[in-house]
């Protein structure tokens, strides 16, 4: 275990060693200690490594990351693993807002409760709430899976692309263009599967599919307002 | 039309400067259609503009160059602040952001080669960065837009440069839409989003939500690439003075400042017409807020919106820009609304200078298109030669003034090099009316 602390390093000297880490690395498993709410930490990761954030982080935590595993051993700030290329970033705790946005791939597991815009403009990528969700999540959202065990916030899912949403809990409100929609067999295998990866404590048949319309594809006046 | 009728005495009919012509046809259309107008360009109303100024040239006061021989500089360098590598031009003249999907492949490999052969940068847009724009550009600014498409760290670390697009002077506060005619499997593939449908860019960023948000994204920014490259900023003309100022302190290297002239691919043309400043009003506010900091010259500035001659880029310089950016010329220089294809914008119920529904991918001249067959109309060897000779003449047309100012770098010329042919133009570029040494709003003046 090679050990990061920064209360002894700067964050640029802390994000330098993590990106020198090559594909081939046999340094591979890594625990940063002192975060005390830094921005953008184990930002840009490209290797297979397993990162241990022994605290909160602030924003940006595992920004565009690639390949790594992340662990936050606490709770995340605004926009942990924006724009997620692959690799899972687990936190132990709740998410500020934007978790897990404009993703692409890999898979995010909060632990917690995520706040407003989780999801928002996802591109891919996986993310398992075990807690709740806050407004405006998943808000054009274009592919990937976003699975919540709580509730979720008002306007859920607005102006939705082709992201396939699932809810254990209650809806406060749906957004524009988002319907509720059959669960088929493809889709409990796949939610299965998700909750298996998050280590969540439910069980598919509990939750709900919400999805797009797809009204608002085509640019219409009756759409417009 | 004779001032009788029927052989009595007659009002001649008038036709009203309010509901116009061009003005009722519209109203026409929308009663007719319910949706409104939706096209490319920017602002076509006629804006006080660069052609509101003048320069004074040398004369008993001030010793001139000689226009041909003596030495005047175009070099600039921009990102000086914090990165690592600044990214070093020939000329001041940029190519501003268009995206692969608003343009086609080969039309954005020619904008590559033209700039690259001419010694300056390009810019990707909303739609990502593709290999052929990468591989024929020395120098590529890739842009951070609030869509996210096609982001990604590889492409990220690969750029000289970096734009954060906040706005942009065709739609200051506005998104953007490019419609399901233009989104081919390629174009689909590199959105994440399926072919046809129309693909709608948001209007604001999706992880943060104010300067101070940003100047935390910027910091995840140049940690990602190393602190190695510059990071601009892009602004609509909107609130000039505040925008750069929120931008030098959110951690810019670079302001660009886009006036309503800049053009957009596809926007409601109420949006563009209506919203937004000319670059006349924006330039020397923008400038003020970096001498109020400090930071003028460490912090470079780049305007675009409208931008036609070397003329406009000197210009711009002596009202203290670092350099400029250039979208619809180029395109023109690339051969967009040639008249050699009037009849076939005729048959699409425009003329040539006209067209503007570049969102339609119907484009005569293969520019604007994902059309594989009006693609192959566009040649991108022929295309980068042309808009090098373009950005040459720029170049030359720039220098020549500037050596009739007497000075030996086109960062020298001044404010003080120019007059206002009318009171707006004075009063928004703060250049004092030809004749006088005054402008509306002078400090220590009383109008």
């Amino acid at each position: 275990m090679q050990t990061l602390d920064l209360a002894d390093i700067e964050l640029r000297e802390m994000n330098a060693t993590l990106h020198a880490q090559a594909e081939t690395t046999n340094q591979t498993a890594w625990e940063i200690v002192n975060p005390k709410g830094a921005h953008a930490i184990a930002c840009g990761i490209d290797a297979p490594i397993e990162v241990t954030v022994k605290g909160s982080t602030g924003y940006y935590c595992a920004g565009m990351n690639k390949q790594a595993t992340i662990n936050i051993k606490g709770s995340a700030g605004p926009g942990v693993a924006e724009n997620m290329m692959s690799g899972k970033v687990i936190i132990d705790g709740d998410a500020s807002q934007y978790a897990g946005a404009t993703g692409h791939g890999g898979l995010l597991v909060i632990k917690g409760n995520a706040s407003s815009r989780c999801g928002i403009s996802m591109k891919g990528i996986d993310i398992v709430v075990h807690g709740n969700i806050g407004h405006m999540s998943a808000f054009m959202a274009q592919s990937g899976n976003l699975v919540v065990c709580g509730d979720a916030g008002d306007a859920l899912g607005d102006s939705l692309y082709e992201a396939r949403l699932f809810v254990r809990g209650s809806v406060k409100s749906l957004g524009a263009d988002c319907v509720e929609k059959e669960m088929r067999p493809e889709h409990l295998e796949l939610l299965a599967e998700l909750l298996e990866q998050a280590e969540a404590d439910a069980k598919p048949e509990e939750f709900k599919r919400y999805g797009s319309a797809r009204e608002l594809y085509t640019f219409k006046i009756d759409n417009a307002y | 039309m004779t001032d009788t009728f029927n052989g009595a005495p007659h009002t001649a009919p008038i036709q009203s400067a309010t509901f116009s012509n061009p003005v009722n046809a519209e109203i026409r259309r929308a009663a007719a259609t319910g949706i409104y107008d939706i096209r490319g360009g920017g602002a076509k109303r006629k804006l006080p503009h660069f052609d509101d100024l003048l320069f004074l040239g040398a004369s008993m006061s001030r010793y001139p160059l000689e226009g041909y021989r003596e030495k005047c500089e175009t070099s600039v360098s921009l990102g000086t602040r914090f990165a690592k590598n600044p990214i070093e031009l020939d000329i001041p003249v940029t190519i501003a952001g268009m995206s692969f999907g608003a343009l086609s492949g080969p039309a954005k490999e020619a904008l590559g080669r033209g700039a690259t052969l001419a010694g300056t940068s390009t810019t990707t847009g909303d739609g990502g960065m593709t290999n052929e724009e990468r591989g024929h550009s020395k120098k590529l600014v890739y842009q951070y837009l609030p869509s996210r498409y096609g982001m990604n760290p590889d492409d990220l670390r690969r750029a000289d440069a970096i734009e954060i697009v906040v706005g942009q002077g065709a739609k200051p506060g506005g998104g953007g839409m490019l419609l399901g005619q233009k989104i081919s499997d390629r174009v689909a593939e590199m959105r994440n989003l399926p072919k046809g449908i129309d693909q709608r860019s948001a209007c604001r960023h999706p992880d943060w939500t104010g300067p101070d948000d940003l100047e935390i994204k910027i910091l995840e920014l140049r940690e990602i690439t190393g602190w190695k490259v510059p990071i601009y900023i892009k602004v609509g003309g909107a609130r000039p003075y505040f925008d750069t100022t929120l931008a030098v302190k959110a951690g810019a290297d670079v302001v660009v400042l886009d006036g309503m002239q800049g053009g957009t691919a596809a926007t409601q043309d109420v949006f563009i017409e209506n919203v937004g400043q000319p670059i006349l009003a924006c330039i020397r506010e923008a400038v003020r807020a970096l001498q109020d900091l400090g930071m003028h010259r460490e912090v470079q500035l780049v305007v675009s919106g409208g931008i036609r001659t070397g003329a406009d880029v000197a210009k711009a310089m002596a009202m203290g820009a670092d350099a400029v950016a250039i979208g619809t010329a180029a395109l023109i220089a690339l051969g967009d609304n040639d008249p050699k294809w009037e009849a076939e914008y005729n048959a699409l119920g425009t003329t040539a200078g006209a067209y503007d529904d570049w969102h339609e991918g119907r484009d005569p001249a293969g520019i604007t298109t994902q059309d594989p067959e009006l693609m192959k109309r566009f040649d991108p060897i022929e295309g980068g030669r042309r808009l090098n000779n373009y950005l040459k003449v720029m170049t030359l047309e720039a220098q020549t003034i500037a050596r009739a100012c007497g000075k030996n770098h086109l960062h020298n010329l001044e404010p003080e090099d120019l007059c206002a042919l009318t009171l707006e133009a004075a009063a928004m570029a703060k250049i004092p009316l030809a004749g006088t040494d005054w402008y509306p709003g002078k400090p220590g003046t009383s109008y």
